[in-house]
C-alpha cells in the first residue's frame, strides 16, 4: 500500500485508517470485513452440516438451527459477499478507468461506515436474547410482531443501515464509472469488470430501495403496530414477499455480475487473448439487469397466484438464459486456441464456467412451473442456488483475490498452497451440493433440523456433510496462505506482474495514494496491452505532470454509521421488556450524533490539500 | 478542482456544473433521485394493494375533504415555482434575490406541512382513522408521512444552507448545493403530484 511512500502527516496507523478516504485503503477495510463475516458465516454452514450428518442428531436445537439458516444467508448476502465484491471494486474500478480516486472519496468511506456498522448491529443480536430465526427471507407472518421474536428487530434495522451504506457507496460507483474515466476511456473501451460493476451499482439503487421500504415496512409492522399483513386489519401476508423479492431476485445478480466481471479479466490475461465477444458481453449484462426485475414471481409460484401470471414469469425466468449462456461461450471462445496458464487464479476462473452452467441448467429446471410444484423448497433449491453463489460467486472472488493480491498487497499468494486450496474447495465444493440435488428429489424439505432415520437420506447427507468439510478445510489453507505469503513471497516490484491487459497494471506497486502521476491517455480497448505492444510499453500521458489535488481524510464517516448504529439499538430497545435506559435517549443520541455528523460535514468546506510537484516526483522515483 | 475554473471575471452561465465536483454531485444526486422514485414506487404499491382493507374503520373516500388537499397542492406547487426562479437568480448571480426566493419557498414548505400536521390530526381525533386501525390506515400514514418527512427534511437542508452562506454569495462550491437542494424539492413535488392523484382524487372519484 501507499501508506509507506505517501504520508503527508504524521497521524497514528490505526487513526489514519479510521479517516481514510483513499478507495485502496478502503479497499482494504472492505475485505477485512467482508473476510470476517464470511468466516463466521461459513461457520454456521459447519455446524449446520455437523447436526445434519445423521438423523436425530442432536447437536444442535431446533432453534439455533433456525438462527444459523437465518444467519447464514443473511450474512453471506449482505454482509459477506456483498463488501467482498465492493472491496475489488473499491480497488480496481478507479484504476481500470485511470481515475486517481472515485468520485466522491467522502461518501465512499461514509459508505463502508455505514455497512460495518449495520452489519455490527444484525451480529450483536446474539447478546440479546437470540438471532433472528425467521430465514433470509422473514416471511410474514413468522417474522411479525406476533411471532418473532427480538432477534427479528435486529434483522430489520441492522439490514436496513447496512443496506444504505451499500445505496450510497453504488451511487458513488456510477457517478467514478461515468463522469471520472481518462481521456479515451470511451465506454466500449471499459474493461469488463467496470461494466459489470457499473450494471450493479445501477442494480443495487433500483433493488435495495424496495428493500428498504420492505425492512420499514415490517419494522413499522414489528415495532408499532401497522396493519399491513394483517388479513384480520385489511392486510395482506403476500405483499412482503412480493416486495422482497422484486429486491431478492436482482440481488442475485448484484453478487453474480461483478464475479462475471472478474472471470472477464482473469481469463483474457491468462489465455493471453482478447476477451471474445466485448460487445456481445457488454450487451448481454445490460440484458440480464433488465431482466433480472421482471422475474421475481418464480420465487412464488407455489403462492398461488394463478397460471397465467406464473406462465409470463416462467418465460420471462427462462429467457435470461440466453445472455448467459452468450458469456458462457464467449469465456470458451476467450480460451480457445489461448496459451492458457493453469495458476490458482486461472484455476478458480476456468472451473467457475462450467460450474455455472450446472447451477443455471438447474435454474431452468425450476423456472417450469409444474415441476416446480414438486421442487418448490427442497433440496433441490438449496443445491441450485449454492451452485450459483459459491460455484459461481465464491469461485469468481477467489480468482480476484489471487489475480489482484499483488497490486492491493505488494506480493503474491503461494501457488502451491492455492492450488492445494482450489482443489479442496472444487471437490469439496461439488461433494457437499451436487448430492444436494438428489436428496431434493427425493423429497428432502430445506430449512429442517433433522431428518428420520430409514428414509434413505443417511448416506447422502453424511457424504455432503464430509465435503462441507473439505471446503472449510480449503478456507484454512487459504488464511494459512494469506500468512505464509506476507513472510515468505517476493515482493513484487514491477508494474505487472502477471502481463496482463488493462490499466490497473500500468500504475507501480505499491501504488501511490494519487495513482496515476500523470492521467494516461488510453488509445484502445485493454490499453495497456496495446501500449505494450504498439507503444513503447508505457501509457501516454494526458496532461503535464503538475501538483495533484487529494481529499482530506475525516471521522466523520466513522460517527455517522455509529449514529446510525446507537439509533438502530434504540429503535430495537423499544421492544426490550425491561431496557436499562429509557430508549428516547439512546435514539436521541443516535440522531444526534448522525445529524450532527452530517450537519457538520455540511457546513465545513473542505477542499482537500494538493501534493506539491517536487514531493511527487519523489514519490515517483522511489516506487519506479 | 473548483481552483480549476477561471472566476475572476464572474461566475460561468452554469455555476451548479462548471466544477468537476459539481458535475458529479448533479449526476449521483440525479441517480439518488431515481432509487427514492422507486422507494416511493414501492410505498404507492403498498397503498394500492392495501386501500381497500378498511377492517371496518373509516375508508378513504369517507375521509378525505378534495378543499383541505386543494390549498396544500397549491402550496406545494408554487414553492416548487419560487424555487425554480430561485435558480434563475443564480444562474443571473442575483444572490440577494436567490435567497429572498429560497425563503419564501421554505414559508411555502413550512405552511404545507403545517396544513399535513392538521390534517393527521383531524382524520386521527375526529375521523378515527389512527395508524394501526387498519392496513388502509397504516399504509396511508406510511406514505403521506414518508412524503413529510421529505418536505421536512427539505426544509432543514434549505435553512441550514442559507444560515451557512448567509453572508458568501454565490461561489462555485455553494451554487451546486442550492441547485441539489432545489432538485429534490421538485422531487418532493412531483410525488406530491402523485399522491393527490393516487391517494385522494382516486379515492374521491371513486376509481
Amino acid at each position: 500500500m501507499a501508506t509507506a511512500t505517501a504520508t503527508n502527516t504524521n497521524k497514528s496507523v490505526l487513526w489514519d485508517w479510521l479517516t481514510t478516504v483513499d478507495h485502496k485503503k478502503l479497499a482494504v477495510l472492505y475485505l477485512i470485513a467482508g473476510a470476517l463475516f464470511f468466516l463466521k458465516a461459513g461457520l454456521m454452514a459447519i455446524f449446520m452440516r455437523i447436526q445434519l450428518m445423521s438423523a436425530e442428531n442432536t447437536f444442535l436445537s431446533g432453534q439455533t438451527f433456525n438462527e444459523f439458516v437465518t444467519m447464514h444467508g443473511t450474512i453471506m448476502l449482505f454482509l459477506a459477499v456483498t463488501p467482498l465484491i465492493f472491496a475489488f471494486m473499491n480497488f480496481v474500478i478507479p484504476l481500470q478507468i485511470g481515475a486517481r480516486d472515485v468520485a466522491f472519496p467522502f461518501v465512499n468511506a461514509l459508505g463502508f461506515w455505514i455497512f460495518f456498522f449495520g452489519g455490527l448491529l444484525v451480529s450483536v443480536s446474539w447478546f440479546f436474547g437470540g438471532a433472528p430465526d425467521a430465514g433470509w427471507t422473514a416471511y410474514v407472518p413468522l417474522s411479525s410482531g406476533e411471532y418473532g421474536d427480538l432477534g427479528l428487530d435486529f434483522y430489520v434495522l441492522g439490514l436496513q443501515i447496512s443496506g444504505l451504506g451499500t445505496l450510497v457507496s453504488a451511487i458513488n460507483f456510477i457517478v467514478t464509472i461515468i463522469n471520472m474515466r481518462a481521456p479515451g476511456m470511451t465506454m466500449m473501451r471499459l474493461p469488463l469488470f467496470c461494466w459489470t460493476g457499473l450494471v450493479t451499482s445501477i442494480l443495487i439503487v433500483f433493488a435495495f430501495t424496495p428493500l428498504a421500504a420492505g425492512l420499514a415496512l415490517l419494522m413499522l409492522d414489528r415495532i408499532f403496530g401497522a396493519q399491513y399483513f394483517n388479513p384480520g386489519s385489511g392486510g395482506n401476508p403476500v405483499l412482503w414477499q412480493h416486495i422482497f423479492w422484486i429486491f431478492g431476485h436482482p440481488e442475485v445478480y448484484i453478487l453474480v455480475l461483478p464475479a462475471f466481471g472478474i472471470i472477464s479479466e482473469v481469463i483474457p490475461a491468462f489465455s493471453k487473448k482478447r476477451l471474445f465477444g466485448y460487445t456481445a458481453m457488454v450487451f448481454a449484462t445490460l440484458i440480464i439487469a433488465f431482466l433480472s426485475f421482471m422475474v421475481w414471481v418464480h420465487h412464488m409460484f407455489t403462492v398461488g397466484i394463478g397460471p397465467i401470471t406464473n406462465s409470463v414469469f416462467a418465460i420471462a425466468t427462462m429467457a435470461i438464459g440466453v445472455p448467459t449462456g452468450i458469456k458462457i461461450f464467449n469465456w470458451l471462445f476467450t480460451m480457445w486456441g489461448g496459451k492458457i496458464i493453469f495458476n490458482t487464479a486461472m484455476l478458480c476462473a476456468s472451473s467457475f464456467v462450467p460450474t455455472f452452467v450446472l447451477g443455471g441448467v438447474t435454474g431452468v429446471m425450476l423456472a417450469m412451473v409444474p415441476v416446480d410444484y414438486l421442487y418448490h423448497d427442497t433440496y433441490f433449491v438449496v443445491a441450485h442456488f449454492h451452485y450459483i453463489v459459491v460455484g459461481g460467486i465464491a469461485l469468481g472472488l477467489l480468482a480476484g483475490t489471487f489475480y489482484w493480491y499483488p497490486k492491493m498487497f505488494g506480493h503474491k499468494l503461494n501457488e502451491k498452497l492455492g492450488q492445494l486450496m482450489f482443489w479442496m474447495f472444487y471437490v469439496g465444493f461439488h461433494l457437499t451440493f451436487f448430492i444436494q440435488h438428489i436428496l431434493g428429489l427425493i423429497g428432502m424439505p430445506r430449512r429442517v433440523f433433522t431428518y428420520l432415520d430409514g428414509q434413505g437420506m443417511e448416506t447422502m447427507n453424511l457424504v455432503s456433510s464430509i465435503g462441507a468439510f473439505m471446503m472449510g478445510a480449503a478456507i484454512i489453507v487459504l488464511l494459512i496462505n494469506v500468512v505464509y505469503s506476507a513472510y515468505t513471497s517476493k515482493r513484487v516490484t514491477v508494474r505487472d506482474p502477471w502481463d496482463a491487459r488493462t490499466l490497473e497494471w500500468a500504475t507501480t506497486t505499491p501504488v501511490p495514494e494519487y495513482n496515476f502521476a500523470q492521467t494516461p491517455q488510453v488509445r484502445s480497448l485493454d490499453p495497456w496491452f496495446y501500449e505494450k505492444v504498439h507503444g513503447d510499453g508505457t501509457m501516454k500521458p494526458a496532461e503535464p505532470m503538475d501538483e495533484i489535488h487529494m481529499p482530506n481524510g475525516s471521522i466523520l464517516p466513522l460517527t455517522i454509521g455509529l449514529g446510525l448504529f446507537v439509533w438502530g439499538f434504540g429503535m430495537i430497545m423499544m421492544q426490550m421488556e425491561n431496557p436499562l435506559i429509557p430508549e428516547w435517549i439512546v435514539i436521541g443520541a443516535g440522531v444526534i450524533i448522525t445529524f450532527g455528523s452530517m450537519l457538520l460535514h455540511s457546513i465545513h468546506e473542505d477542499h482537500g490539500y494538493h501534493i506539491p510537484l517536487d514531493k511527487i516526483k519523489k514519490i515517483e522515483k522511489e516506487v519506479s | 478542482m473548483s481552483d480549476s475554473v477561471d472566476v475572476s471575471k464572474g461566475l460561468p452561465p452554469n455555476p451548479e456544473k462548471a466544477t468537476l465536483e459539481g458535475k458529479n454531485k448533479f449526476l449521483g444526486f440525479w441517480v439518488f433521485l431515481g432509487g427514492e422514485t422507486i422507494m416511493f414506487a414501492t410505498f404507492f404499491g403498498t397503498f394500492l394493494g392495501l386501500r381497500d382493507g378498511t377492517a371496518g374503520g373509516p375508508s378513504a373516500s369517507e375521509l378525505f375533504s378534495l378543499p383541505l388537499v386543494f390549498i396544500m397542492t397549491m402550496l406545494l406547487l408554487t414553492s416548487s415555482l419560487t424555487s425554480v426562479l430561485a435558480m434563475y437568480s443564480m444562474k443571473k448571480n442575483n444572490f440577494k434575490n436567490m435567497m429572498v426566493l429560497t425563503g419564501v419557498t421554505v414559508l411555502l414548505g413550512f405552511a404545507f406541512l403545517g396544513f399535513e400536521i392538521y390534517e393527521f390530526y383531524e382524520y386521527v381525533h375526529h375521523g378515527g382513522l389512527g395508524f394501526t386501525t387498519s392496513a388502509f390506515g397504516s399504509s396511508f400514514y406510511s406514505l403521506v408521512g414518508l412524503h413529510g418527512a421529505h418536505v421536512t427534511f427539505g426544509l432543514f437542508w434549505f435553512i441550514t444552507l442559507m444560515i451557512r452562506y448567509s453572508r458568501t454569495g454565490i461561489t462555485l462550491t455553494n451554487a451546486p448545493k442550492f441547485y441539489l437542494a432545489s432538485l429534490y424539492w421538485h422531487f418532493i413535488d412531483v410525488v406530491w403530484v402523485f399522491i393527490f392523484t393516487v391517494v385522494y382524487l382516486m379515492a374521491i372519484g371513486g376509481a
